[in-house]
């Protein structure tokens, strides 16, 4: 089963739900962060690295022998990445989505394709190797997040639970890594930007068709608006976690949920089972 | 005409809640926010929209069913996995996966597929009690988010032109992505939110490298910053690693919140050390721009 963690709003919490939901229970578990931009599972699983590698695209290579700058490539392209002024293209591989398109469309066949790399994935184990970690991270400059979150999911096998860490906002990023989800937990906290991104999240999950229910972090904090939208949506809270100033020092320093409160851990052992009751009920 | 961004790397380290107070401290400043897929500083200031237009950006794939032959090539070339087949045996573009390249529509040898222009969101022209601002909303699931982002800094940068404004203030969104690089490409100076967290400052450190990349100077505030001290001033160590200049920090404050229900920002909000800091900072800030 994959649940994926989510949220409108950055800073909610997300890795630490998806972390301790890692951590709670004894069985072997995935943990892939495809919050590539910034991911920080790593900072709290602390995995024993066992290989690295690129996450590589493929950009159009011109063959100016062949071509005879009729500029169709150029015109084909959705996504400007090829320029021509009566020459043979100019590339601008950080806009190029690797489509195809140029090639199919040349009629002189001087386009075939390089690889460039756009970001890094690292495989770990956690937790006397419990926990196996998948880190996405997207090189800097690099502009395109959903390649490197689809190596990062290539690798997630059907048999284990998994735990997805999403990037925040609701647009193609958190796309590409909600797709294959069995349940979404969205994280947010009780504020009015809590509230105000908690339902563009569950717009999202509701266009996508998923099943979903909501984690409060900090949830003694703020004001009741996610509870009463909750209430209102019957949108079903699956935890609420407490504000403690240990969790915040505790976090900032690499510490994990059950470090500060250590018995939250009962709670988040249950989560999955409860889960895919819910889910197979459905 | 200078253009200031306000940007964090991880989100929820305070970056609205601080160009809110910008907004409220600054004098004859329009007000932008690129943070398209997850806006707030809607509920800080409280626009009273004058203006909305269409987003309408790329294009998407769609099979008429009637004429699709179910030949398949469709989905053999389209490489974004984003072609079903339909309990009929014809095929379908899943909107969702579709990235609007258009391969599918040139390889369709009956011309079964329509490529109709994207309504990717809003975007609008609004009066602020701080002035005027330009903000979007991105449709759910909607590709193009650093077009709108662009959308948006044209906009105000024409809007600062037209009434003689010298100041754009941008509220950013978090990571290093798309949609960051379209915020800060062209600015005059970054000012970068963190919080004294291991995750803060990794997320710092890749943001000051993006600043680098795309050569534009970067100040950084660390928020909270009473949280964990040691860890603040190891963040201003970095940031001067980095290239760039701590220019503050703010106390964690609960105010910060009760502002956020009040829909307010935190200079209106209350009086003490945050609001004190941030006042000294924004100082800072326009020595720096001049």
């Amino acid at each position: 089963m994959i649940i994926a963690v989510a949220s409108g709003k950055g800073g909610t919490g997300k890795t630490t739900v998806a972390v301790a939901l890692s951590l709670a229970g004894s069985e072997p578990v995935i943990y892939a962060d495809c919050d590539v931009e910034e991911p920080n599972g790593s900072i709290f699983l602390r995995p024993e690295v066992a290989c690295t590698e690129k996450v590589l695209v493929e950009v159009p290579k011109i063959d100016e022998e062949k071509c005879t700058s009729c500029g169709k490539c150029a015109r084909f392209c959705q996504f400007n990445a090829l320029v021509s002024l009566g020459t043979p293209p100019l590339v601008f591989p950080e806009l190029c989505h690797s489509c195809g398109g140029c090639e199919i469309v040349c009629p002189a066949g001087a386009i075939s394709w390089k690889k460039v790399p756009v970001g890094e994935i690292t495989l770990g184990k956690s937790d006397g190797g419990r926990i196996s970690v998948i880190q996405g991270k997207l090189d800097v400059g690099s502009s395109l997040a959903p390649p490197v979150i689809r190596q990062v999911k290539s690798y997630i096998a059907d048999d284990a639970l998994t735990v997805i860490d999403c990037p925040p906002g609701t647009s193609c990023p958190v796309i590409e890594s909600l797709g294959d989800a069995d349940y979404v937990l969205l994280v947010t906290e009780p504020t009015p930007f809590g509230l105000h991104d908690l339902k563009l999240a569950v717009e999202t999950v509701r266009v996508l068709g998923l099943p979903f229910s909501v984690v409060i972090n900090r949830f003694d904090e703020g004001d009741s608006g996610v509870e009463d939208y909750c209430l209102e949506e019957s949108i079903h809270v699956t935890a609420r976690i407490p504000h403690r100033r240990e969790m915040a020092e505790a976090y900032s320093k690499g510490g994990n949920l059950f470090d500060a409160i250590p018995e939250m851990r009962a709670l988040f052992e249950g989560i999955p089972r409860i889960i895919e009751r819910g889910v197979e009920e459905k | 005409m200078k253009e200031i961004v306000v940007i964090s790397g991880k989100g929820g380290t305070g970056k609205t809640s601080i160009t809110g107070c910008f907004a409220a401290l600054a004098e004859n400043a329009i007000l932008a926010d690129c943070d398209v897929d997850a806006a707030d500083l809607h509920m800080l200031l409280a626009p009273e929209v004058t203006k909305k237009t269409d987003f309408i950006s790329g294009n998407e794939a769609i099979i008429r069913e009637d004429d699709c032959t179910g030949c398949g090539i469709c989905m053999e070339k389209c490489k974004f996995n984003a072609i079903e087949i339909t309990a009929e045996g014809k095929y379908r573009v899943d909107p969702f996966g579709c990235e609007g390249c258009m391969v599918c529509v040139e390889v369709c040898p009956v011309k079964a597929i329509d490529f109709p222009p994207n309504h990717c969101g809003e975007w609008y022209y609004s009066h602020t009690r701080f002035g005027p601002m330009v903000h979007a909303r991105l449709g759910i699931a909607q590709e193009n988010s650093g077009k709108l982002v662009s959308t948006v800094r044209r906009e105000a940068a024409a809007k600062a032109e037209e009434l003689k404004k010298d100041l754009i203030i941008v509220d950013g969104p978090p990571g290093i992505g798309c949609p960051v690089i379209a915020s800060i490409t062209g600015a005059s100076l970054l000012v970068v939110v963190t919080e004294p967290t291991i995750s803060g400052k990794h997320d710092m450190k890749r943001v000051l490298e993006l600043a680098k990349h795309f050569s534009v100077p970067a100040l950084v505030i660390v928020n909270k910053w009473d949280i964990n001290p040691g860890m603040t001033a190891e963040i201003e160590k970095e940031t001067l690693l980095g290239d760039a200049y701590p220019i503050g920090r703010i106390p964690y404050d609960r105010a910060f919140t009760a502002a956020q229900i009040n829909g307010r920002t935190l200079v209106e909000e209350t009086t003490g050390t945050a609001v004190e800091n941030i006042t000294t900072i924004w100082e800072q800030v326009c020595r720096k721009l001049k």
